[in-house]
């Protein structure tokens, strides 16, 4: 017990470490200077205040698109459309934004709620297939990413705007731009979203371990007959996962919506939040903790990344590898275990 | 009418022949037992090692530039292909998580070998590519002739006749047999004595060759270079065929070719009269919607080889 739990810190940071290796040989196979390269990226994170708010900026949609990937993990689903998820919660986000005018205390939690219903029933169509029809999840949620793809774009240009490329920017009482953030930082996008990411997190560990419906989501992701046969109903616990995880996915993208951006573009491909969202859960351990952890190692990295190229001259796409390469170690932890156990008893 | 169907029919085959060949390296690696969501990043490597090849050898190799790229692309694919292999095979990591990680791994690794190599975020176009091309004899069959083999790409055909030779191949031969048998009772295999690791490593290696050929050819015939966005979703949509077409290859070229009608439509949709009046939105969704709703049972429920998704451990019951 104690030496598993001591597996789970330590397996993540051997990725970590062995992600940033290799990306220091690829750097210097393709005649970049992995110390000056990674140097520009610390600078690129921790440098400068602006850097800093902009990484916190970053973090806070990988957060919540974290949690929803690993929502669906313990209930034993794999969610691959939080992309699609978040696309759509952008959208609903700034639809509300632009379309009311409220009071703020109304109309940003409004916004908010609207967005995460919106990810919500992207995340509810999966979740009733797979219930009722045994349809599987990953497959489906594929085709729900593309098709919130065009649906968006087209909602875009011909319902909210005449024809135009992009909306214009929500209005003041919708949007979670701080101008206190902006001051400490030198006007990074920094906005209060961090608040609602850190919230949500706080959120999932409390259901998922202090309710009895967490128990139960839990217990359905461990065994499906065990939970059916001590009286649980599995399939409506598959939809509710999956629901619960549409809703973080959405507010990830009310983030975007009404905190980064304030407006919401034709989009030519995917934005990328959500597929980095499946890196951070499988770093974070799917632990709320965990998530916020690797949600900033994640934001910084990529945001980091930018200074790269002017620095060091070394394409940013490096920090892209590194990460793929910490997935795989991660994932690959059967072998990283195996290791580890045959150091410890070598050690005896 | 007919005019339409003139333009549609040689629209979907050229938009199809890529999706083809990934789809049935799909088939061949989830036979064997293991699930390959990486087919993008498979694709990927095989679009960026084919517009490299062709762009650097176009002097050397002259017309016969095109195939040797989609040779090459095949190779690398294939040996790209190991890691997930290993990851999934070897060291038993989630298939799936695996197959992220190479779509991941790909995209970044390409663009960064571009930006390294050409300074840019994309490549050159290409000079040298495949040409249109009349089916001799064939074409002059009135009215299927023009439809079906007028002005049409090799590729089209050869990914045709691939998935008829990988049909022959996984329900003809013992070694087809081998290689479903580890995709849906590896214990039974192994009491067999059949290698089940050692055909896993095949199933996803081919997956891999198969998938490079796939993107190598919708580079060299559709893209012309390689960017960011060359393969967005292709593979994807190949996995899709995969299951629309029930795990069987010749199910899996008609779902391909079902999606680049659906595709050929949307690109062309335009000019045709009766499709004019449907907004575009609609002809974009229709192929994932109809994904969608062909899995929840419209056309017959098929299941996935029994063993797929799952590592195999020795001597576990």
């Amino acid at each position: 017990m104690n030496l598993n739990r001591y597996m789970n810190l330590l397996i993540p940071i051997i990725a970590i470490i062995l992600g940033l290796v290799c990306g220091a040989i690829i750097m210097l196979v393709s005649g970049y200077d992995p110390i000056a390269g990674y140097s520009a990226l610390w600078y690129g994170i921790f440098g400068e205040s602006y850097y800093i708010g902009e990484t916190v900026r970053q973090v806070t949609p990988y957060i919540l698109t974290g949690l929803a990937v690993a929502f669906a993990f313990r209930t034993g689903l794999f969610n691959i459309g939080v992309e699609g998820q978040v696309i759509v919660g952008w959208l609903a986000a700034v639809w509300v934004g632009i379309a009311f005018e409220l009071p703020m205390i109304i109309h940003l939690p409004l916004a908010i709620i609207v967005a995460g219903l919106a990810g919500a029933l992207w995340g509810f169509i999966p979740g009733f297939l797979k219930a009722r029809f045994k349809v599987h999840e990953v497959i489906v949620t594929i085709m729900m990413n593309y098709v919130a793809l065009h649906v968006t774009n087209a909602l875009i240009r011909d319902v909210i705007t005449d024809n135009a490329d992009k909306t214009e920017k929500v209005f003041p009482s919708a949007s979670l731009r701080s101008e206190f953030f902006e001051n400490i930082t030198d006007f990074s996008r920094m906005h209060y979203g961090i608040f609602i990411a850190i919230i949500a997190a706080f959120l999932m560990w409390f259901l998922l371990e202090k309710t009895t419906k967490g128990y139960e989501l839990r217990a359905v992701g461990f065994n499906h007959d065990a939970a059916h046969y001590s009286g649980m109903n599995v399939n409506k616990n598959i939809i509710l996962s999956m629901v619960i995880s549409g809703a973080f996915a959405g507010v990830a993208g009310a983030m975007e919506g009404l905190g980064t951006f304030e407006y919401v573009s034709v989009k030519g491909g995917f934005t990328g939040i959500g597929f980095d969202g499946i890196a951070v859960a499988l770093i974070g351990g799917n632990t709320a903790i965990g998530i916020i952890l690797a949600a900033v190692l994640f934001g910084g990295l990529k945001i980091g990344a930018l200074n790269m190229p002017s620095e060091a001259g070394v394409p940013n796409e490096l920090v892209e590898i590194v990460i793929a390469l910490i997935i795989f170690f991660v994932a690959s932890s059967y072998f990283i275990r195996w290791i580890l156990l045959r150091f410890k008893k070598e050690g005896k | 009418m007919l005019q339409a169907l003139e333009i549609i029919i040689p629209t979907a085959l050229f938009v199809a022949a890529p999706l083809i060949f990934t789809a049935l390296g799909g088939v061949l690696s989830e036979r064997a037992g293991v699930v390959n969501i990486g087919l993008e990043g498979l694709m990927i490597i095989g679009a960026f090692v084919g517009i490299v090849f062709n762009l650097n050898f176009v002097d050397v190799f002259g017309s016969a530039t095109p195939w040797l790229a989609i040779l090459a692309a095949m190779v690398a694919a294939a040996i790209f292909s190991l890691l997930h292999a290993v990851a999934s095979i070897t060291f038993k990591a989630d298939q799936v998580v695996s197959g992220v990680a190479i779509n991941f791994l790909a995209l970044g690794l390409t663009l960064f070998l571009v930006k390294n190599i050409y300074e840019k975020g994309q490549t050159d176009r290409i000079s040298m590519s495949f040409n249109k091309m009349d089916v001799p004899i064939l074409s002059d069959i009135p009215i299927i002739g023009k439809i079906f083999f007028s002005g049409g790409y090799i590729t089209s055909y050869i990914a045709i006749l691939a998935a008829v030779i990988v049909w022959y191949v996984v329900y003809k031969t013992p070694f087809g047999l081998r290689l479903r048998s580890v995709g849906e009772h590896p214990m039974a295999a192994d009491t067999m004595g059949i290698n089940v690791t050692k055909m896993r490593y095949i199933g996803v290696m081919l997956s891999g060759a198969f998938a490079g050929i796939g993107g190598a050819v919708y580079a060299t015939i559709i893209s012309r270079d390689f960017g960011h966005a060359t393969i967005s979703g292709q593979g994807f949509m190949a996995l899709a065929a995969v299951i629309f077409g029930k795990w069987h290859p010749l199910g899996a070229m008609g779902a391909a070719l079902f999606f680049g009608l659906a595709q050929g439509l949307s690109i062309i949709g335009g000019t045709i009269p009766f499709l004019k009046d449907i907004p575009t939105v609609y002809l974009l969704i229709l192929p994932y919607v109809l994904t969608i709703l062909a899995l929840t049972g419209f056309i017959g429920r098929a299941d996935a080889p029994k063993a797929s998704g799952t590592p195999y451990e020795k001597g576990k019951r």
